[in-house]
């Protein structure tokens, strides 16, 4: 094969591979819009919280410590005295789900309890200053400096596809072989048992046929007697759990920090291309919009001075709305005056 | 008992057709306006002038640009920190390439090239609308603000990628520029918001801004009866994008007076302008400059008060207020969705009845 093909070949799989990425931050906006009508900004800060309580737990940080430096002038940091000795990872990921089923607990309790039947931009904008709260709060909680998150999940190149990939090319061009990050290759394939086990969870269980009666239409499924309440913690919790697979993916890639709560902006796009309420969509629309911000920035980036990844998304997501508004898998609008 | 129609007495059309129907709701706005113009000249300071009253002002144009968007024609739009941005580079340019210019008369064009663009980017509001528009929306967000980084000729090829505001003057005072008085720029912000109130609140009470309400409530019956999508959706984005403009060269010019695009025009300007709107009230005029006045000032007061009054540390205090602020958001969604206009407005009913409420 030809080095530009080769080159573009790279190019592709480490898009397929962000776009994975993208895909596991849609996915919890697309199961929360489905069950409750709700655009849920604050999901890139659930991922940000979650990574950050997980590296909380798994390191033995005291919660709020500056805070209560502050006020009390004491000096806590940790719970024992070197830093290692948090506690197993095992037992830091279960505390953290029960934290983020707490979290959709209150959710549900304080915020949307009070805001049923309120127009869709009210709730947007809720979501949104509940992103603004837990930002500030995880912040608070756990402190603000970056943190490096280390499950034990292998990264780094591949060797062996640097080895297979060199064998494609001829033999005397200098190819070096194409880089891939075994931790992407690891996210992509949690992502894909995280789809596996939840469409199992929706169609076999009495929980998840209760969450798709709610999905398809909330008086319906009041009539025959689901508790939309229950079910909003449970979509709620669900989601945090998703989020907490995303904050840890991307945690492990570039380490806890701020930063990760701005990949909510950039799953925006990727729920328009595939539709709000679609889980396949949210999947091939990360996909797609991964494979083609990498491929644009490969052969328009040097041309426009680079760095084009920042937009590239939401252009591509406008005009594919222009002629497509519902998304590729979203339901016909049908308006009636 | 204060505050009633009784006894105010309407013998022509135009007197009906005031702005201000009752007298003391008039006499209370012409003072306001008028302590506004001939006193706090006189007493403003520094510290009140560039963390005070002008960004409240600026913040107020650019909160009246984005409610007649969103609350009057129902399109909601995440675009505002770019379209700010352009209104900026605009001045930038003006001020640059024609240094003999009025500073009143470079604002108000950095709003025509702003207003524009908006159309530009209000195209797509056409075919789509709701959450999807908002997102299509941010397209222009993060396009505009990465064309501003990455195209030299927008900051005059400064090594630094920084645009910084030159000294320019209005009627021989400077207004721009680090020598610019804080009495003169204030007044100058003034002159430009009162101006640019008066046209948006009788826009909104004439025939476009009924067809702009028309689009909001229901586009297709809006269509049905013969207000027309197109002219009305542009239109809401033109005259939206103008004051957005006009608040970005103001924010640049006259308050920041240096500005570096992903900083000064982020994200997060956008969505701090929705806040100032959702808050103050959708669809209000008076609700956009309490909007703007709260979310500027509450930060600057709970500074004042954890840091200067109990001493702590700057990086805590600053997770505190992200925690307030959201708080605070969620609150007002809560007990009052329509925003603090719609408070004022059930007070103003309970005055008018009071003390005898039958």
């Amino acid at each position: 094969m030809s080095l530009e093909l080769l080159n573009t070949l790279e190019v592709i799989l480490n898009g397929l591979m962000t776009g994975v990425m993208y895909s596991l931050v849609a996915l919890g906006f697309v199961l929360i819009f489905k069950a409750s009508g709700v655009f849920n900004y604050a999901q890139g800060v659930m991922c940000l919280f979650a990574a950050l309580t997980l590296v909380g737990f798994q390191t033995g940080q005291i919660p709020f410590a500056h805070l209560i430096n502050v006020i009390f002038g004491t000096e806590y940091h940790h719970w024992s005295s070197d830093i290692t000795g948090g506690m197993n990872s095992f037992l830091a990921i279960v505390l953290t789900v029960i934290v983020m089923i707490g979290f959709a607990y209150i959710v549900e309790r304080f915020l949307l309890r009070h805001l049923v039947n309120q127009a869709p931009i009210i709730l947007f904008m809720a979501t949104i200053g509940l992103a603004f709260f837990m930002e500030g709060f995880g912040d608070l909680m756990w402190g603000a400096n970056i943190k490096p998150l280390d499950l034990g999940i292998p990264s780094g190149g591949s060797f062996w596809w640097e080895e297979v990939t060199r064998t494609w090319a001829t033999a005397d061009s200098k190819y070096i072989g194409m880089y891939i990050d075994v931790l992407d290759v690891w996210a992509a394939v949690i992502a894909v048992l995280l789809v596996i086990v939840l469409t199992l969870f929706s169609q076999f269980t009495k929980t998840g046929r209760a969450l798709r009666a709610v999905a398809d239409d909330h008086q319906a499924a009041l009539t025959v007697g689901i508790s939309l309440r229950t079910i909003w913690v449970i979509v709620w919790s669900i989601a945090g759990i998703v989020a907490l697979v995303a904050g840890i993916m991307w945690g492990s890639k570039s380490g806890v920090q701020f930063s990760l709560s701005l990949i909510a902006l950039k799953a925006l796009p990727v729920l328009i291309l595939g539709g709000f309420t679609s889980i396949p969509g949210a999947i091939v629309g990360g996909l797609i919009i991964g494979v083609g911000e990498k491929l644009f920035e490969f052969w328009i980036g040097p041309m426009v001075g680079g760095a084009t990844e920042n937009w590239f998304a939401y252009v591509l997501a406008l005009f594919f709305l222009m002629f497509r508004p519902q998304g590729l898998y979203g339901e016909k609008i049908i308006e009636r005056v | 008992m204060f505050y009633r129609e009784s006894g105010d007495f309407k013998a022509t059309y135009n007197k009906d057709q005031q702005i201000f129907t009752i007298a003391l709701d008039r006499w209370f706005v012409i003072l306001f306006v008028a302590f506004a113009f001939l006193v706090v000249p006189f007493l403003i300071n520094d510290y009140w002038e560039k963390s005070v009253l002008v960004p409240v002002l600026v913040w107020s144009i650019a909160a009246l640009g984005l409610n007649i968007l969103v609350g009057y024609c129902g399109q909601l739009s995440l675009g505002t920190g770019g379209f700010m941005a352009v209104g900026a580079y605009a001045s930038y340019k003006l001020t640059t390439a024609f240094p003999e210019l009025n500073m009143f008369i470079v604002v108000l064009l950095s709003g025509g090239i702003t207003a524009f663009v908006g159309i530009l980017f209000g195209l797509p509001s056409l075919r789509i609308k709701g959450f999807y528009l908002a997102v299509a929306t941010l397209a222009s967000q993060f396009f505009l603000v990465w064309l501003f980084n990455k195209v030299p000729w927008f900051y005059n090829y400064s090594a630094s990628g920084m645009i910084i505001a030159p000294e320019r003057f209005v009627f021989g005072i400077a207004i721009t520029g680090p020598n610019a008085p804080p009495w003169a720029t204030y007044l100058f912000c003034l002159t430009i918001v009162v101006v640019f109130a008066l046209i948006a609140k009788n826009l909104t009470r004439g025939r476009i801004g009924r067809s702009w309400m028309a689009i909001r409530d229901m586009d297709i019956a809006a269509e049905i009866i013969g207000v027309s999508p197109l002219y009305a959706k542009l239109s809401a984005f033109a005259v939206s994008s103008f004051y957005i403009g006009v608040a970005g060269a103001l924010f640049f010019s006259v308050y920041l007076g240096a500005a570096e695009p992903t900083e000064a025009f982020g994200i997060d300007k956008s969505f701090l302008v929705l806040f100032m709107i959702i808050i103050g009230g959708l669809g209000t005029i008076f609700g956009s400059f309490i909007g703007a006045a709260f979310m500027t000032l509450m930060p600057v007061l709970f500074k004042n008060i954890m840091v200067g009054g109990l001493g702590w540390p700057t990086d805590l205090v600053a997770h505190l207020i992200l925690i307030l602020i959201g708080g605070l958001i969620m609150f007002f969604l809560i007990v009052e969705p329509h925003g603090l206009a719609q408070l004022w407005r059930i007070a103003k009913e309970k005055l008018r009845l009071w003390p005898f409420p039958h």
